[in-house]
């Protein structure tokens, strides 16, 4: 899949909250189907839509281990998407702890601003 | 100092929330003088902003030009759309790389929280192209790995 087309399939896959259940889970390690079901009041045809959406998404993988299909993240899944959000973040946190000193400087000094 | 929070919004959004301890009055101004502008707003230690245009009026013009000291630089350009003082701030920016990168459409609101402001900036997410360049530019630099998906992109 192109890179464009792999980060909007990344982020619709996001856009889901049971979906990022599902990942949250799978930080913790490898899951079957059935034990990614549990926590919610949803069909297991559900659960396995989802996890066709994330499969697709190339944020999880799943091997076949007789008759289950234990899940896991797959490896750099969400490098792309996060590599740039922390580019953004450190940038942007430099930027207002730059601004909180010159807000207070200016707080001392009295109305400059 | 306080934190700042970044989620992922739908498909193509990025919402970034920070406190501040002054009045929106005086936040939002900040995001309006080129002065003050030219102070903060230069992500990565090393870089300045040598030009800074921001004409502050509705339809007016954006023109933020940084450099690393060493040669190395690229600029911004964009036009404000919308003006809500001290509250909102509606503008259109693009990176020049040299290249201009697309669009990106950005809402900018303050709000009173306590004796401080509560500001929530909301952007369109670059697309890969974007990214690609953005990174090219060295802003990279430093940037260390970290479990910011979690909170970014597996919270709520």
């Amino acid at each position: 899949m192109q890179t464009q087309a792999r980060l909007d399939a990344t982020l619709a896959a996001l856009s889901d909250s049971t979906r990022r259940a599902i990942l949250a889970r799978l930080v913790e390690g490898e899951a079957t189907v059935q034990e990614l079901a549990a926590p919610f009041a949803i069909s297991q045809p559900a659960i396995s839509r989802h996890i066709r959406v994330l499969s697709d998404a190339g944020l999880i993988v799943q091997r076949v281990d007789g008759p289950r299909r234990p899940c896991r993240l797959a490896p750099g899944a969400l490098s792309e998407l996060d590599d740039y959000l922390a580019m953004l973040r450190r940038a942007l946190e430099k930027n207002y702890a730059r601004l909180d000193r010159l807000l207070a400087q200016e707080t001392q000094d009295k109305d400059t601003l | 100092m306080s934190e700042l929070t970044m989620v992922v919004e739908g498909e193509r959004h990025v919402v970034v929330t920070r406190r501040f301890a002054a009045s929106p009055e005086r936040v939002y101004r900040a995001h309006m003088d080129p002065a003050i502008i030219q102070q903060f707003m230069l992500g990565p230690d090393g870089w300045s902003m040598p030009v800074c245009v921001h004409e502050g009026v509705v339809g007016g013009k954006m023109r933020y030009e940084w450099s690393d000291g060493q040669g190395n630089g690229f600029y911004l350009t964009g036009e404000i759309l919308a003006l809500d003082p001290p509250h909102r701030i509606v503008h259109v920016e693009r990176m020049h790389l040299p290249d201009a990168t697309p669009d990106n459409h950005v809402e900018t609101t303050f709000v009173a929280e306590g004796d401080g402001t509560r500001m929530t900036l909301r952007m369109t997410l670059p697309d890969e192209a974007t990214r690609k360049a953005m990174l090219a530019t060295g802003m990279e630099h430093g940037m260390e790995a970290s479990y910011a998906r979690l909170e970014v992109t597996l919270a709520r």
